[in-house]
């Protein structure tokens, strides 16, 4: 056992990749947060009267709120009156496309691994980028144009397509929804911004990459979906943060909306900074995302890898109003050294006919606590709604913690509900097994949790499946016992 | 090819192994006996690095090379391969995707060269001929579901496809029917050359009416304290262990 220990301590030490930081120049807004610094966002962002007052309902609203306490995890509050609001890089005039932008901040991404050039388009993957506040580039925008689809960053939006962000803003995730969710309503800078007109199938992946590079800075990005009738599209999220001794918030709102008969894959590979192995730093990750199944036949699918962040709160959830929709939600949770998450999801069932169907994988190793909370909820007119959980909690080493919260709210009748949980611990018979087959330790450790995981990463776009399994490996590395 | 020389092991303080000594020449099999308890499979999974096992003293010289300093993992890569008793399941991981990793590792180790997908299959394909298992079980999660039969078949064939040196059996014919015995010794047997070198940990003698032993040893109380020909172990299987034990036994009080 104390060799296990050694391994695991000596593993779990590794450093966190992306915990460089750049300097450059950039446009603050000051410290704390009042009226006068939402204005003073708005204005930055020359934005129109209507979304100013939006704002401002929403900072109203969520100055009568308090941070919710239900969750499994601890942590030192933040002073939300010392973070900055609003953070960019300064640039010379708003670029055009891709050859506009600071070549410093093409070179930011380019370390992180994404290359915003054309050379994506091989891989047909689409990309904004979002720094700190704002949206830096967006790439393929004329390619996606001629199919009608709108794909930009969410101020841009907020100019060029007023009507639908006026339609579908807050619509999923109303500014009242929770603490957060009002909180971002109210300081959001920026995000992306996706419409797929009827019955057009998005012939790439769509991506957004977050990246939070400046100090004491909270971020607040939005997205929101729309996928019209009988349209398509597959959008992945990345995350990535430097590493920095104090505790960074990231609160972002994810809205989706798909009509009758149209799917919408989201996809997360989350990396945020985790703190460090002692548990100092890190980024508080407390996001609200939900889909809405508004028309009939629409399918809302949610992939989840979550391997970052000091502590995670997050539910992706989907509102299954559309006769026959359906809500998946599959996830992989991975904890290690004090890292805290408490994630899973909500299937609301209003329809007829609705499927719902859960997966989730959480990895607890070093000193973590790891819980699922989900709520499965089938109203009274949901006749035949039908929902399958899976819950599996795989451990490693004695330290860490995995719990389960699974909500079952039922009113009606003909509901088939689902629900199937297992924990497991990694075996050193397992290891041993592996080893006596020539594997090393490291590398059988990321073999069991691949394996355990598979179902999961399955669900991810094949070039994100690659760099999850690489991600999973790396977090784990090692955190045998 | 192989020396093991006063190994004494012990597990948790409890001494198990109380000086092995045995010889083993490439192109031999020995075959390993005695009665339940004797300490058989701990000097096998001795021999393959189990952590639970300490060794308190003793060496064991493997190609000239000692083994006991290596990790399970190197030991493995030199060419020792241990057939589990009890096979362990991996969800999610298939033996195919099981095996690629164990053999790039292998071969990495020996300064070889990675085989790429082609080849690996086709290496598959010729290994899987000779153990008689179906290509669908080893698509499947690494002995999840399988029967007693289809796990030790599995080990068989990954043996044949990690070809090592030294491969130790523990009690492969346990919860064996007579057909999977036959298929897994007739798998065992074509795998035997002169290079190689075959241990097999068996408590009862059917075994080895298929794979034949050069030699037999009687484990007791964690010392060889017999040993013989194939003859040997039918004596043992026709007048069971008490004479041997009786015999021990009444030497050590005297």
């Amino acid at each position: 056992m104390s060799k296990d220990n050694q391994i695991l301590e000596d593993l779990t030490a590794k450093e966190y990749e992306h915990g460089w930081s750049v300097n450059f120049e950039t446009d603050e807004a000051p410290m704390g947060l009042n009226e006068d610094i939402i204005r003073w966002i708005s204005t930055k962002k020359e934005e129109p009267s209507w979304l100013l007052e939006w704002r401002l309902k929403a900072y109203k609203t969520w100055q009568a709120m308090s941070e919710p306490e239900w969750a499994n995890v601890h942590y030192a509050k933040m002073d939300l009156q010392a973070l900055r609001y609003y953070s960019a890089p300064k640039q010379s005039k708003k670029p055009k496309n891709i050859n506009e932008v600071d070549p410093e901040l093409i070179a930011i991404y380019e370390r992180l691994g994404i290359s915003l050039n054309e050379q994506k388009r091989l891989q047909g993957i689409a990309i904004d980028v979002v720094l700190d506040s704002v949206s830096v580039a967006t790439t393929f925008k004329e390619t996606l144009g001629k199919l009608g689809i709108i794909f930009c960053s969410f101020s841009e939006a907020v100019k060029e397509h007023p009507e639908l962000i006026k339609k579908y803003l807050g619509s999923v995730v109303p500014m009242t929804d929770n603490y957060y969710a009002a909180l971002n309503a109210a300081v959001f800078s920026d995000g992306s911004f996706c419409y797929i007109p009827k019955g057009v199938r998005c012939p790439m992946e769509l991506s957004t990459y977050f990246r939070i590079n400046a100090a004491n800075t909270g971020q607040f990005e939005r997205t929101l979906i729309v996928a019209d009738d009988s349209s398509y599209v597959s959008y992945l999220e990345g995350c990535t943060a430097p590493q920095r001794d104090e505790n960074q918030l990231h609160a972002a709102v994810v809205e989706i909306y798909a009509g009758a008969h149209a799917e919408v894959k989201y996809s997360t590979v989350q990396n945020w900074f985790p703190g460090d192995k002692d548990g100092k730093g890190g980024i508080y990750n407390f996001v609200t995302k939900r889909g809405i199944c508004a028309g009939d036949h629409s399918k809302i699918s949610w992939t989840q890898v979550e391997t970052g962040s000091a502590v995670t709160w997050k539910y992706p959830s989907c509102i299954l109003k559309g006769d026959y929709s359906i809500g998946e939600f599959y996830s992989v949770a991975v904890t290690n050294n004090y890292q805290q998450a408490d994630t899973g999801t909500k299937m609301i069932h209003i329809g007829k006919n609705t499927k719902s169907r859960i997966v989730s994988k959480g990895i607890s190793a070093g000193k973590s606590q790891n819980s699922y909370r989900g709520q499965v909820q089938v109203m009274k007119r949901a006749h035949n709604a039908r929902n399958f959980s899976q819950c599996d909690s795989l451990l490693m080493g004695n330290q860490c913690g995995a719990h389960t919260f699974p909500y079952i709210d039922i009113a009606n009748p003909s509901a088939k509900v689902e629900h199937e949980a297992t924990t497991s611990k990694i075996g050193e018979d397992q290891i041993f097994y592996c080893n006596q087959r020539g594997i090393a330790t490291e590398d059988a450790v990321a073999l069991i949790v691949n394996g355990y995981a598979k179902e999961v990463l399955n669900q991810l776009p094949m070039e994100f499946a690659v760099e999850a399994q690489k991600l999973l490996a790396l977090t784990l590395e090692g955190s045998v016992g | 090819m192989l020396s093991i020389k006063n190994l004494h092991a012990s597990i948790e303080g409890t001494p198990i192994l109380r000086g092995i000594n045995l010889e083993v020449k490439a192109g031999e099999v020995h075959a390993i006996m005695g009665p339940t308890g004797s300490g058989k499979s701990t000097l096998a999974s001795v021999l393959a690095g189990r952590e639970e096992y300490e060794v308190t003293e003793g060496e064991v010289l493997f190609q000239g090379k000692e083994l006991l300093p290596l990790s399970p993992e190197d030991r493995a890569r030199e060419g020792v391969f241990l057939a589990f008793q009890y096979p362990i399941e991996i969800p999610g991981v298939s033996t195919t995707n099981f095996l690629r990793t164990a053999l790039n590792q292998v071969r990495e180790y020996r300064g070889q060269e990675p085989l790429d997908a082609v080849k690996f299959l086709s290496l598959m394909k010729e290994k899987m001929a000779l153990v008689e298992i179906d290509q669908k079980l080893l698509s499947r999660s690494l002995n999840e579901g399988f029967s007693g039969g289809e796990k030790k078949r599995n080990e068989i064939f990954q043996m044949a496809m990690l070809e090592p040196v030294l491969s130790i059996l523990d009690e492969t014919d346990s919860g064996l029917d007579i057909d999977a015995l036959r298929i897994v010794s007739n798998g065992v047997n074509k795998l035997k050359s002169e290079k190689t070198a075959t241990i097999v940990v068996t408590h009862y003698q059917r075994l080895l009416d298929y794979i034949v032993p050069d030699f037999v040893h009687v484990l007791y109380k964690g010392r060889i304290v017999k040993s013989g020909t194939k003859e040997l172990a039918l004596e043992l299987e026709e007048k069971g262990y008490d004479w041997i034990k009786e015999e021990v036994d009444s030497t050590a009080t005297v």
